[in-house]
């Protein structure tokens, strides 16, 4: 095991050497979840269009062309976790959690963890689930739980946008500015996507502050 | 007879137990739960990509924010300083040390009582939004010097808006390509 990891570390020296490796928003960026179903590419924390929700967005997967996205899936063994703080001390005091099984996503929370940090386990009863909505569907499914969260799961557009190529290239050394106009690299590509809007009251928010992170996490 | 009731009771209970122990186990129980091991997380943009050394990453990715700062900072402080050699503060008017002090724990801050937006010149760090030119913002902020003019050609990717239009209702995301 840790020789293969010392093999996939060297293999992946190599490809930043040549400039194999993406540098994104946060697609491909470790040589562990590279192109692997853990792989996060963003997460977008913002006020819904009704004020009294926020909206959680958790993307994975990225850089998925228009004729890989409708072979991509959810992982079974992949549990994905919103952890938001809210006193402060930057440990996680709530998480919302996503599970994907049998065709739908199931959201656990927001709850209480029994344990914090970089190991999890899924947390109390669901609390919302929605059908996983399929590239070939012409609308998003959605499904809101008996508490008011708002659940949304499958493909969608990339929303971040970024011309990585000229950055790239300065990185490098071979260009010295970004161009005007510049070109966006993330432009007809699609990630796996899960979008959770929940009540703010929900959140236990008492200083109207949060900090928020997303993980994936595999099953051990 | 007593007995025999209390006897049975206690079988009863015994297998009442083992009955739930078994259910649980096929889910979650406290005792045997099934635990999953983190692999990657992300809070504001680029953090990992940009500010930790390729032998890191998968460290990076793997330690929790409370303790990113002890771990990282100075690899960071470095990094920002290699890429801005001139870099004395910037338009927060952060030095190395207090920009560095904001992103070596990698969490995104939100309001959960107004505008949220990752930066638009009045709110900073209140969120990030689908819009929120995140890019822009953070290669200002490394680039920019104290008034954001420094180095122009660094400090925006001149990508100013996604390629699709996002919806105005649940789940906000633009349907796929």
């Amino acid at each position: 095991m840790k020789s293969r990891k010392i093999v996939v570390t060297a293999i992946a020296a190599v490809a930043i050497t040549i400039g194999g490796i993406l540098f994104a928003a946060d697609h491909n960026d470790s040589p562990t979840v590279k192109n692997q179903p853990t792989d996060i590419t963003d997460v977008y924390v913002f006020q819904a269009t009704d004020p009294n929700n926020l909206v959680f967005v958790a993307n994975t997967q990225g850089l998925l062309a228009p004729s890989a996205t409708a072979a991509a899936a959810f992982d079974p063994n992949t549990l994905i976790e919103i952890k938001i703080d809210n006193n402060g001390d930057n440990v996680e005091d709530l998480v919302i959690q996503a599970i994907y099984a049998n065709g739908k996503m199931n959201i656990y929370g927001p709850v209480s963890p029994s344990m914090t940090g970089t190991m999890s386990k899924v947390e109390g009863a669901i609390t919302a689930s929605v059908d996983v909505t399929p590239y070939s569907a012409s609308s998003p499914v959605t499904a809101t739980g008996s508490n008011g969260i708002k659940v949304f799961a499958g493909p969608r557009d990339d929303p971040f946008f970024f011309d990585l190529d000229q950055f790239k290239a300065i990185l490098a050394g071979t260009a010295t500015s970004f161009n005007n106009p510049g070109t966006d690299t993330f432009a007809g590509t699609n990630v796996m996507s899960v979008v959770v809007e929940v009540p703010k009251t929900l959140l236990n928010a008492t200083t109207g502050k949060i900090n928020v992170w997303l993980t994936t996490n595999k099953k051990v | 007879m007593k007995q025999q009731l209390i006897k049975y009771s206690l079988i009863f209970f015994a297998f009442g137990i083992g009955f739930t122990a078994c259910k649980k186990d096929s889910n979650n129980n406290n005792n045997n739960p099934t635990l999953y091991q983190q692999d990657d997380q992300m809070a504001r943009p680029a953090i990992n990509t940009v500010f930790i050394s390729a032998a890191n990453k998968d460290q990076f990715n793997t330690t929790a924010p409370k303790d990113m700062s002890a771990t990282f900072g100075a690899e960071m402080k470095t990094k920002l300083l290699a890429l801005n050699p001139g870099y004395t503060t910037n338009l927060l008017g952060l030095t190395p040390d207090q920009f560095i002090g904001v992103l070596s724990t990698d969490v995104l801050n939100a309001s959960t009582t107004g505008t949220t937006s990752f930066y638009d010149g009045t709110h900073v760090l209140t969120g990030r939004a689908l819009n929120d030119d995140v890019i822009d913002v953070e290669l200002t902020l490394i680039f920019g010097g104290p008034d954001g003019s420094a180095n122009p050609g660094l400090t925006s990717d001149h990508v100013n808006a996604n390629d699709a239009a996002f919806l105005t209702t649940f789940p906000y995301l633009a349907n796929p390509h």
